[in-house]
């Protein structure tokens, strides 16, 4: 037991999170719509201060174990604040361009990272799912956001209706663990777990996969992610793309590898076929898609099924190549979401592949951005993708996986729905003459930045990112 | 006949099957979709509740706490998203949430 005091120091980037996201709310309520500027460049800062107080930290645990701060949820809690943060920045020029800028966008941003820093941090059921729910009620909320648009509320509606589902499926899941196991707390469930995994704990931990695989968009799990991608906002599909599957990538972690260490063997055999099936579900269903959102959205699918592979590993070496895994996926999804973000004819976002025509004539260095961000995601040397792919096969094949790291490395060629983008801005002449508006320097320069990264910086990157995510896998635990 | 703890489980059970299938099954209106959801979480509380009382242990209950409060909040958003949607549509009916198809 620890005193109360130490506790909270323990969990004060959240804290310090959620006051300072009622402290905007209050500023945003007073000063109305037109505080909208301030109140995201103060969110930015919150969520940057949020990471810098979790990285500089202490590690333990609080609330009788409820609450875990260890190098993977310190980790995992920086890359989620920071992603949250850029589609803050992302967000706000957008938002006012097409005239729907309001205080809560940033506000809801940072009530959504507070649940996810929590499902980070999360040590017993109960912290898990209240971490779940704050961040699903924001997103919810967020998918909406565009509240005249007839798409987004129809996005908003079913991502709420399986979502809502989801919790209620992993609930049950919960509810059927702790009567089996006797605790809440996931390593009493694991010293349980130990002697005898018996069918009641079995049948709740496919339940509680089950509610998590919906969270991360998993196949056969993901039949919410092509509707909500293309109809919520483009900044809040970037959101989406990021930090709530970083969260929920290391909540799969703590409740399977530090909940069910032992059961590995059950629980493994769910995450392969579940990340089989994600892999055909993203390379086929991609392949014929005309929205590009609808396209990320198959691609999300796809990658979230090598990230689980890597977990399904259930070394420590697969816990680290999901880490990279998802660190280097999430820089590339904001990149892909940037440039999105920065392209426009005459005011109006291009949606559809088609219209990525030709970009080489007036955008040629972000049609450069673009072509190093498709191959990175398709897993080309030696974009970071590859790098990517590379630990998560690496470390499938050395827990025994071989045939299922084949045959995910078919279905990232299969997957080649990118080139058909490199075709269309670098051979194909564009439909119409209209050239593309000036872009809005964040998003080009955050787009531009995310490529450099994939393609040089990321090799120097990697000499800094290996150690550090190696340390993170290791001290799992180590609260 | 004395209740158990298996007869608990056993309506807990048949509530969530009967939660998750209105999900699925009801093509009229979302509003019963809402009702399913509902359904399911209470389902859920039983399970915790009951499993609670058996062990003698008390965090079950209070999870059972965190779930009403967290149903609560979720009928929220959820009517306010549905409003959006109301008037957008002029319409609640589940076949009409398809503008989005692939």
């Amino acid at each position: 037991m620890i005193d109360l005091s130490s506790a909270l120091h323990l969990a004060a980037s959240e804290a310090t999170l959620a006051v300072g996201a009622l402290v905007l709310l209050m500023v945003g309520a007073f000063a109305g719509d037109k505080s909208t500027r301030l109140v995201s460049l103060l969110s930015v800062l919150l969520l940057i201060a949020g990471a810098v107080i979790a990285i500089t930290g202490p590690w333990g645990q609080a609330f009788n174990g409820a609450y875990v701060a260890d190098p993977l949820a310190i980790y995992g809690k920086s890359v989620i604040y920071l992603s949250a943060a850029v589609a803050i920045i992302l967000g706000d020029g957008w938002m006012r361009r097409t005239r729907i800028a309001k205080t809560e966008y940033p506000i809801l941003i940072v009530l959504a990272a507070v649940g996810m820093g929590m499902m980070a941090s999360s040590g017993d059921l109960i912290s898990m799912y209240v971490g779940i729910e704050l961040h699903s009620l924001a997103l919810y909320v967020l998918a909406a956001f565009h509240r005249d648009d007839a798409k987004a509320s129809e996005a908003g509606l079913k991502y709420f209706v399986l979502g809502a589902l989801s919790s209620g499926l992993l609930l049950y899941g919960a509810s059927l663990i702790y009567g089996f196991a006797g605790s809440m707390r996931f390593q009493d469930i694991a010293a349980f777990a130990v002697d005898n995994p018996g069918p009641g704990l079995i049948f709740g931990l496919v339940f509680l996969i089950c509610g998590l695989a919906f969270k991360v968009s998993a196949a056969p799990f993901h039949m919410w992610t092509p509707d909500v991608y293309e109809g919520a906002p483009t900044p809040v599909v970037a959101l989406f793309a990021t930090a709530p599957k970083m969260a929920a990538m290391v909540l799969i972690a703590r409740a399977l590898e530090g909940g069910f260490g032992e059961a590995h063997a059950q629980w493994s055999q769910v995450l392969v076929a579940i990340s089989l099936v994600s892999f055909a579900v993203g390379a086929f269903g991609g392949l014929a898609q005309k929205d590009i959102q609808r396209l990320l959205a198959y691609s999300s699918i796809a990658n979230i099924g090598y990230a689980l592979l890597g977990l399904a590993a259930g070394t420590s070496a697969g816990l680290q190549a999901m880490l990279i895994f998802m660190t280097l996926y999430v820089i590339d999804q904001i990149g892909f979401f940037a440039i999105l973000l920065s392209l426009s004819r005459s005011g109006r976002p291009i949606r559809r592949i088609q219209d990525l025509a030709g970009l080489k004539k007036d955008r040629p260095l972000t049609a450069v951005a673009l072509t190093v961000l498709s191959l990175s995601v398709l897993g080309m040397p030696p974009m970071s993708g590859f790098w990517a792919k590379y630990y998560v096969f690496g470390a499938a094949a050395n827990a025994g996986l071989w045939i299922v790291a084949a045959i995910g490395l078919v279905a990232s060629v299969v997957a080649f729905y990118y080139l058909r983008i490199i075709k269309l801005m670098w051979f194909d002449a564009p439909a119409d003459e209209i050239a593309t508006d000036k872009a809005p320097a964040e998003a080009q320069w955050i787009g531009w930045a995310a490529a450099a990264f994939s393609f040089p910086l990321v090799l120097g990157a990697l000499a800094w990112l290996e150690p550090v995510t190696k340390a993170a896998a290791a001290g799992f635990g180590n609260g | 006949m004395v209740v158990g703890l298996q007869h608990y489980l056993a309506v807990a059970a048949i509530l969530f099957t009967i939660g998750v299938f209105g999900i699925f099954v009801n093509r009229k209106n979302v509003i019963i979709i809402l009702m399913s959801i509902e359904l399911i979480l209470l389902a859920v509380n039983i399970n915790f509740v009951a499993f609670s009382t058996y062990l003698n242990e008390v965090s079950g209950q209070i999870m059972a706490m965190f779930v009403l409060t967290v149903a609560a909040a979720e009928a929220a958003v959820g009517l306010a998203i549905l409003v959006t949607f109301f008037r957008n549509r002029g319409d609640i009916a589940v076949d009409d949430a398809s503008v989005m198809k692939g």
